[in-house]
């Protein structure tokens, strides 16, 4: 059955593509870290390609071969015959998805967070509220004392120990309408990409993005009936329910009728990103896709070309850059963070060691593969910390959580912080 | 299929983790970086130790199993495919570097060392490691002594065999032979170490490696020269090595190839010039900026329409990831990619150019060529699809008229990719029937059972030569 899924729905043409070089593994964190060949793209596309060719029945382990994947895409960048292998692993997982029996708990909290919630804003805010209620009303510091948490994996516990404040309201609420103006001639008119669990976890770091592009010169659209991006739901093997949010989001931006669609997270960056070939089968939406997927920009890109850092404060710090797989290996976003830290006046900007490597963190990867993502957080903040840094930056809410978690792991609590770059740049340009 | 009891014996051997047999591991060492190559093996065994090596020989050599032994897998000739299915024996898990010896000048590695992290880790002292071949980043050192790898630095500095100065191996009975030492010079019987280099995992099984270093050149500048016609770009080579000036890199890359180059990399490459030399050389800056001067000026001479010098260290690096890529970037203009490395001496430089050029047209295919024009040699790359046979058929018989001419013009069949499978119907061509003998008889000496990579080198049936008719 599997094996009929697979047929259909991986793409021939590139599994074919691949002339097994090898020059993905070196970039490749699981085949670094287990040193075997069926844990590389290489050796993954070879199983795909195994299975379509009938050579092999994808069995148990080509499954969990296929979900050991971090979905991280260094390879693709240094791919000599550019086959697109974050297609190809989410190919792979769609039909594995397709007919995959999960327990009923899996199950049920698959459905609850790929359908009744991730893609209904209104209720990542209710869960927000819920989430505050719990950390600020003196529940969450009780449940600690109790230790109740610690029948919780330890992952979770980490993740529980570095949670950040919760917001109930997202951005619009805040500013108070979806029309933000610029400050002095505005330069673009430009949508904003509030994301789900962003708008809800990471709620300053969407108004300070607000903030800074205003100041930059851009009239900030926050296009209403926007939903989340479908990124963990692509991920995870649900692309028809990515599908359907790409629609959304579509139509909602093609109405804002905006320049550019900016978006905050790596991760649903190169997500929107690509859209166009998400959606390229639907006669319907292909042309506004690619509209919408040509006008899309990660802040840094639009920050890079307006700012002037000489007006900055000065920030007397080390900072350090870890970056996001998606920005860098998706979006093909690399130069425009690094060159704006290390704009920062007064500041010390370090390269960290490695830091285009996956930390480990990957959508839910460290919540389903906690024994591979955290051997890669502990050898990333081996890095980490011979940087010496006062200040880690990321640009992805995925891994800036963790960040965080590893810099409490680590013990580096007190020594560093880990920020998102928007939320720095915030603070350096602030008028008080 | 092997008895479980042969199974049971392995796992002893190297424990339950480092002995394969579920599906996806014999798929995933079914193949190399050959194209239209794959077979899967019985059961992939991953050793720790010289000494497990040992063992697994002997339960090998008891039972009659064939062992192919692995690196990274990213040979070009069907090294590492176990036709005849049994043991892939894959060394990554050997991967230490054993002692820097900056009083000899000596670095002593374990096989499954990365090629690439022997350049860093002597780099890093100020010593030098010269052999680079294309797929370093990946290659295994034990890999490049299997196949006596080449690459970019081969005219000035030599190939792989040029710096292995001893050797551990485990024979096919299971015994354990140290070739040469940290010696320069050694005469002491027949030169076994030599012997293994290149042998393609046919005679013996090496488990640690000592290599020669030398010091790391000072500075290294390299040059673009475009030429309108590859015969000026041939004897522009030919010029520069007759001013007694010896370049450490002297590329070359055709039309073809230039264009995908640039496609791939946008570094500014025109695109319509019909050769571009790549010249580098290191050293003490004086002589570097001295040589380079001559080599601009020769360049000009053969009427170069233009001579690009990077300046920076990062306009030199572009320029030669640019080269570096020339294959991969190539591979993305069909699904199959088939690379050669035909070998001429390299004042028959443009005549085999020519003769490639001839040769693919007369077929209708598509075929690149670039490569080390300074020794000779080639890379003429076939772009194709293996899912058409009888296009196939045509890249195959114009290969054969390839290797025909290459020999004819006093070259070789394959400079730096080895026979394995896929030259192995050619190498009587190369060597003659008396050479074939002597060979087989090296091969019976050492390995009497034929049980390491079995069906490499020694093709079942030789090919016939081809008659070429030119107009």
């Amino acid at each position: 059955m599997l094996k009929e899924a697979l047929v259909n729905k991986l793409d021939y043409d590139e599994l074919s593509n691949c002339m097994r070089c090898g020059f993905c593994q070196p970039a490749c964190p699981t085949f670094r870290e287990t040193g075997y060949e069926a844990a590389s793209p290489r050796g993954r596309i070879a199983l795909m390609k195994a299975v379509a060719d009938g050579v092999m029945e994808p069995d148990k382990d080509f499954v969990d071969q296929m979900n050991l994947c971090l979905g991280c895409r260094a390879c693709e960048p240094v791919c000599p015959a550019g086959v697109p292998y974050g297609q190809l692993i989410e190919q792979t997982r769609e039909a594995i998805e397709e007919v995959q029996e999960h327990p009923w708990w899996v199950k049920a909290v698959r459905k609850l967070a790929f359908f009744h919630l991730f893609p209904h804003q209104k209720r990542m805010y209710q869960l927000g509220g819920l989430l505050r209620f719990y950390q600020r009303s003196g529940v969450q510091k009780a449940i600690r004392k109790l230790g109740v948490l610690s029948i919780l994996p330890k992952q979770m516990r980490e993740m529980e120990a570095i949670m950040p404040e919760a917001s109930g309201k997202g951005i619009v609420d805040f500013f108070g309408g979806t029309i933000i103006p610029a400050v002095g001639e505005r330069k673009y008119r430009v949508g904003m990409f509030h994301g789900c669990i962003m708008d809800v976890l990471f709620n300053e770091t969407n108004r300070n993005t607000v903030q800074l592009l205003s100041e930059a010169g851009c009239e900030v659209i926050i296009a209403p009936d926007q939903v989340c991006c479908g990124a963990l739901h692509a991920h995870s093997g649900e692309r028809e329910q990515a599908r359907n949010l790409a629609r959304k989001n579509v139509a909602a931006f093609h109405k804002a009728d905006v320049d550019i669609i900016v978006s905050n997270a790596g991760g649903c960056g190169a997500m929107l990103q690509e859209y166009d070939h998400l959606l390229a089968e639907d006669a319907e939406w292909q042309e506004k896709a690619q509209w919408f997927a040509s006008r899309v920009k990660d802040i840094s890109e639009v920050l890079a070309l307006r700012v002037e850092p000489k007006a900055w404060q000065s920030l007397p710090q080390r900072i350090t850059y870890q970056s996001s797989c998606h920005l860098r290996n998706g979006m093909k976003v690399t130069k425009e963070p690094v060159n704006l830290l290390q704009a920062i006046p007064g500041a010390t900007y370090v390269q960290l060691r490695e830091g285009d490597r996956c930390c480990g963190s990957a959508g839910i990867y460290n919540l389903v593969q906690p024994e591979m993502a955290g051997s890669l957080l502990d050898e990333k903040m081996g890095h980490v910390a011979a940087t010496q840094a006062d200040i880690l930056v990321t640009s992805n809410p995925g891994c800036l959580l963790q960040m965080k978690a590893g810099i409490h792991r680590a013990g580096l609590e007190g020594k560093m912080e880990a920020v998102h770059i928007v939320d720095l740049l915030a603070r350096v340009s602030s008028k008080q | 299929m092997l008895l479980e009891s042969i199974r049971e014996e392995l796992r002893a051997i190297v424990g339950e983790k480092n002995c394969l047999d579920k599906q996806e591991a014999l798929v995933a060492y079914s193949y190399d970086a050959t194209p239209m190559q794959q077979a899967l093996p019985d059961v992939v065994v991953l050793p720790k130790s010289t000494a497990e090596v040992q063992q697994v020989m002997r339960v090998a050599a008891r039972h009659h199993i064939p062992i192919v032994t692995r690196g990274a897998g990213s040979n070009l000739c069907g090294g590492t495919i176990p036709v005849g299915g049994g043991i892939v024996l894959v060394l990554g898990r050997m991967n230490q570097i054993l002692e820097i010896d900056e009083q000899n000048l000596t670095i002593t590695v374990q096989p499954g060392v990365r090629t690439v992290d022997i350049h860093q880790a002597v780099e890093a002292l100020g010593l030098f490691y010269p052999p680079d071949p294309g797929s370093m980043v990946i290659s295994t050192i034990g890999g490049n002594i299997a196949l006596n790898s080449g690459g970019l630095r081969g005219l000035k500095y030599g190939t792989t065999k040029d710096y292995v100065l001893g050797l551990e191996a485990v024979l096919p009975n299971g015994e354990v032979i140290r070739t040469g030492g940290k010696l320069m010079k050694d005469v002491a019987g027949y030169d076994l170490t030599k012997l293994l280099v290149g042998s393609e995992g046919t005679l013996a099984i090496i488990t640690e490696a000592i290599l020669k270093l030398i010091p790391k050149p000072q500075t290294q500048r390299v040059m673009l020269a475009m030429f309108a016609d590859m015969a000026q770009a041939a004897r522009s080579v030919s010029d520069i090595i007759a001013n007694r000036i010896i370049p450490g890199t002297l590329e070359f890359l055709d039309q073809g190839t230039i264009r995908v180059v640039e496609d791939f990399k946008q570094i500014g490459l025109p695109t319509d010039v019909a050769a571009i030399l790549l010249i580098g050389q290191d050293g003490e800056p004086q002589t570097v900026d001295r040589d380079m001067e001559q080599i601009a000026a020769i360049c000009q001479k053969n009427d170069a329409v233009q001579i690009k010098v990077a300046t920076t260290a990062e306009e030199a690096d572009e320029v030669m990831t640019a080269r570096r890529s020339a294959l991969a970037a190539l591979s993305r203009m069909r699904p199959t990619t088939i690379l050669e490395d035909a070998t001429v001496p390299r004042a028959a430089i443009a005549p085999m150019v020519a003769a490639i050029q001839e040769i693919t047209d007369r077929y209708g295919l598509q075929i690149c060529t670039f490569g080390h024009a300074g020794d000779g040699n080639l890379h003429p790359t076939c772009m194709t699809d293996a899912r058409n046979t009888e296009e196939i058929e045509r890249v195959e018989h114009a290969f054969e008229e390839i290797f025909t001419a290459a020999i004819d013009l006093g070259g070789t069949i394959t400079g730096e990719h080895g026979v394995g499978i896929v030259k192995a119907p050619y190498l009587e061509w190369k060597v003659g029937a008396a050479g074939m003998e002597v060979m087989k008889g090296i091969k019976h000496a050492f390995d009497p059972h034929n049980l390491l990579n079995p069906d490499k080198m020694f093709a079942k049936q030789s090919r016939n030569r081809v008659v070429v008719q030119r107009a």
